[in-house]
């Protein structure tokens, strides 16, 4: 494989994995505090469609962008009623969630654009400049590396510096260590006299935020506009992400650059001849899935998931 | 009496919720500016008003009916089974081989073999899954969903290079042998001199799907298999302590939801559309998950809430063609149902249940 391909698939993983590094750190906020999210994917596309819905209708990115995480962020909100006030069932309340966002962006897209459910593209200020930070030193022609570097839309910075600051949030403040100790044993942190409720709804409100973001980079960094389904299962190779990273913030990273590269190949090369057979497309967009099972099986390092997840804490009387 | 009356509970839950879930999508309606009142009228009569309706009706439900059996009886063991959709396509291959490979010389043979391979197929699919949560405590939920994408992606590399017939574009088996042609429910209904639409896909699945929701309440009410499922189910340290063994309980149950889903082909590849498409199961394996909560977890209530799903899926695309409401407005009412029966339980059940115990103190 010659040079300038190789940076040019370089280039689209890091574009496509954005979105999935947004949506992890959303789901490990959410997991880490002890409430399961299966419902990263209809927050994105919820996201997504009122980002690009604003955008339009006003004509400004950053309207979209707060209408995208205002969006994400109430169901979210259904997600904490769900699972912390009234102790539903977390996985069942992420299903009806991405159920939900599936069927409502399409019939309000229909209805207010009526053009089958995608809004009309979205130009010039309606979207994320394609390369600020080289409009910023005016670089207009850049050789493949700079432009590989910093020839990305703001979103991709932003992803990147969410890392770090999530491992210090996490694991360097007194915020953090509550977070996850609420995902760990509830129990300790309300003999602690921490509110276990007020926490696990701060992380589920830190998830809704993120996911904003992961869906408004879709639709108006990644693509010009809403499409119907336009997320196309990307919260759920983020929930594997997630789990193929163990719930911690740097391999979080770099499970999602694993599982955008993956993208990336698969988009360039229909099938890999790598000369004793033919890998097959199909198994290129399968391999995420297939490398979670085998991570979840516990073969390779095994992946155990916080103590408290998935159960609704009930203070003793 | 600190519980509520039976009736109580399984009658008035879920049709609270149901009026819930209605409301909002009513105001949905009305919020795009159209009337709910006419588009209700529209799902009804393109779906109930003749038997061509009927026919689409019940032959959504009768896909809804194997996954909604599907997920109850994993429910039942306390597994969540979300791989439905998986299972079902595994199962649509199986159809597929069998009615393309086998030359059957009857449609009655043709429909036995092809029940053989859909649940072969489907139970094997569930395999996996079921026992990394039995051996290696690998959360079935994430397991299953997994494998809902890796079965899309062998579908599709199976129909792109395998199965598509040469000179075709479309990734799409071969047209199935007439012979396999299953009788339609207008025909059947006929012989016992009942006029019926046959320009419809309702098919003889339809009997086949009631006789497993009658199979699936023998075997949990009657049989020690369906005990120890439902034992395990409500407590797994009680159940140990009876001697039942969870590893095998575990894979049982997820099997027997295997199978169901993947029995679900024989109407929708077999009985409709006579060749294996890509997306052959269009979402039912997660209609299951909205049929089983509303059915609450028993056959009878599944087959009931399967005929309403298979309503609106119907009155959906008759509202689709009729007005310029989108059809997706039944998955935001889908959306709700599970919302309202499954996460939010408390919310309907326990105001409910405080009515009739103050009622009754």
């Amino acid at each position: 494989m010659e040079w300038a391909s190789f940076l040019q698939i370089l280039e689209s993983t890091i574009r496509l994995a954005t979105p999935l590094v947004f949506a992890c750190l959303a789901g490990l906020y959410s997991e880490r505090a002890g409430v399961f999210d299966i419902g990263l994917e209809g927050k994105m596309l919820v996201a997504a469609f009122a980002a690009a819905a604003a955008a339009f209708a006003t004509g400004s990115v950053w309207v979209g962008t707060l209408a995208g995480i205002g969006a994400a962020l109430l169901f979210a909100a259904i997600h904490g009623l769900a699972s912390i006030t009234f102790r539903g069932n977390q996985l069942i309340s992420g299903v009806a969630i991405n159920f939900l966002a599936s069927g409502l962006t399409v019939v309000l897209g229909a209805a207010w654009f009526r053009l089958g459910g995608q809004t009309p593209p979205l130009t010039g200020d309606m979207r994320f400049a394609d390369a600020p930070l080289l409009d910023l030193f005016g670089i207009t022609d850049p050789n493949p590396v700079i432009g590989l570097i910093f020839g990305h839309s703001i979103l991709v910075y932003v992803a990147l510096l969410l890392v770090p600051f999530s491992a210090w949030l996490l694991y360097r403040t007194r915020f953090g260590l509550r977070l996850r100790a609420v995902g760990e044993n509830p129990a300790a942190v309300d003999t602690a006299g921490v509110s276990v409720v007020g926490l696990r709804y701060a992380a589920v409100a830190i998830t809704g935020v993120l996911c904003g973001l992961a869906g408004a980079y879709m639709s108006m960094a990644l693509s010009a506009g809403f499409l119907r389904e336009m997320t196309a299962g990307r919260g759920y190779i983020a929930l594997a992400a997630l789990i193929f990273a163990k719930w911690r913030p740097w391999y979080c990273l770099m499970a999602c650059a694993l599982f955008g590269l993956l993208d990336a190949v698969a988009i360039r090369f229909q099938s890999i001849d790598i000369g004793v057979f033919i890998i097959p497309v199909q198994f290129t967009q399968a391999l995420p899935y297939i490398l979670t099972v085998i991570i979840l099986a516990g073969f390779v390092g095994k992946a155990i998931p916080p103590r408290a997840g998935g159960e609704p804490y009930v203070k003793e009387r | 009496m600190d519980k509520m009356p039976r009736w109580a509970d399984v009658l008035l839950v879920p049709l609270i919720c149901l009026i819930i879930a209605f409301f909002f999508c009513g105001i949905l309606i009305w919020a795009i500016g159209q009337s709910p009142v006419e588009a209700l009228t529209i799902m009804i009569t393109g779906s109930l008003g003749s038997t061509y309706g009927w026919g689409y009706t019940l032959y959504y439900a009768t896909n809804f009916m194997f996954t909604g059996l599907a997920v109850s009886i994993a429910f039942q063991a306390s597994l969540f089974n979300i791989g439905g959709e998986g299972q079902a396509t595994l199962g649509g291959l199986g159809v597929a081989l069998s009615c393309l490979f086998i030359p059957w010389p009857h449609w009655s043979l043709a429909l036995a073999g092809s029940m053989v391979a859909a649940m072969a197929f489907g139970a094997a699919w569930a395999f996996l899954p079921a026992w990394l949560q039995a051996k290696r405590g690998s959360h079935i939920v994430i397991t299953t969903m997994m494998f809902n994408f890796i079965a899309y992606a062998l579908m599709n590399y199976l129909l792109v290079n395998v199965l598509r017939p040469v000179g075709k574009m479309d990734p799409a088996s071969a047209r199935f042998d007439e012979v396999t042609n299953l009788p339609q429910l207008g025909e059947i209904l006929a012989l016992v001199g009942i006029p019926f639409s046959t320009r419809n896909p309702a098919n003889i699945s339809l009997l086949i799907a009631l006789a497993c929701a009658v199979g699936v309440w023998v075997l949990l009410w009657h049989t020690r298999l369906g005990f120890a499922i439902r034992a395990f189910g409500k407590s797994e340290k009680a159940a140990v302590y009876a001697g039942i063994s969870p590893v095998r309980i575990t894979l049982y149950a997820m099997m027997l939801s295997g199978a169901l889903s993947g029995l679900m082909a024989i109407n929708s590849v077999q009985g409709e559309a006579n060749r294996l498409l890509l997306n052959s199961v269009e979402g039912a394996g997660f209609i299951g998950i909205a049929v089983a909560l509303m059915g609450r977890n028993h056959p009878f209530g599944i087959v009931i809430a399967s005929i309403l799903f298979g309503f609106l899926y119907q009155g959906g695309s008759q509202l689709a063609l009729g007005t310029t409401i989108p059809r997706e407005v039944i998955v935001v009412l889908q959306a709700l149902v599970i919302l309202f029966t499954g996460a939010l339980p408390y919310m309907v059940q326990k105001p409910l249940e405080r009515l009739f115990v103050r009622r009754a103190a």
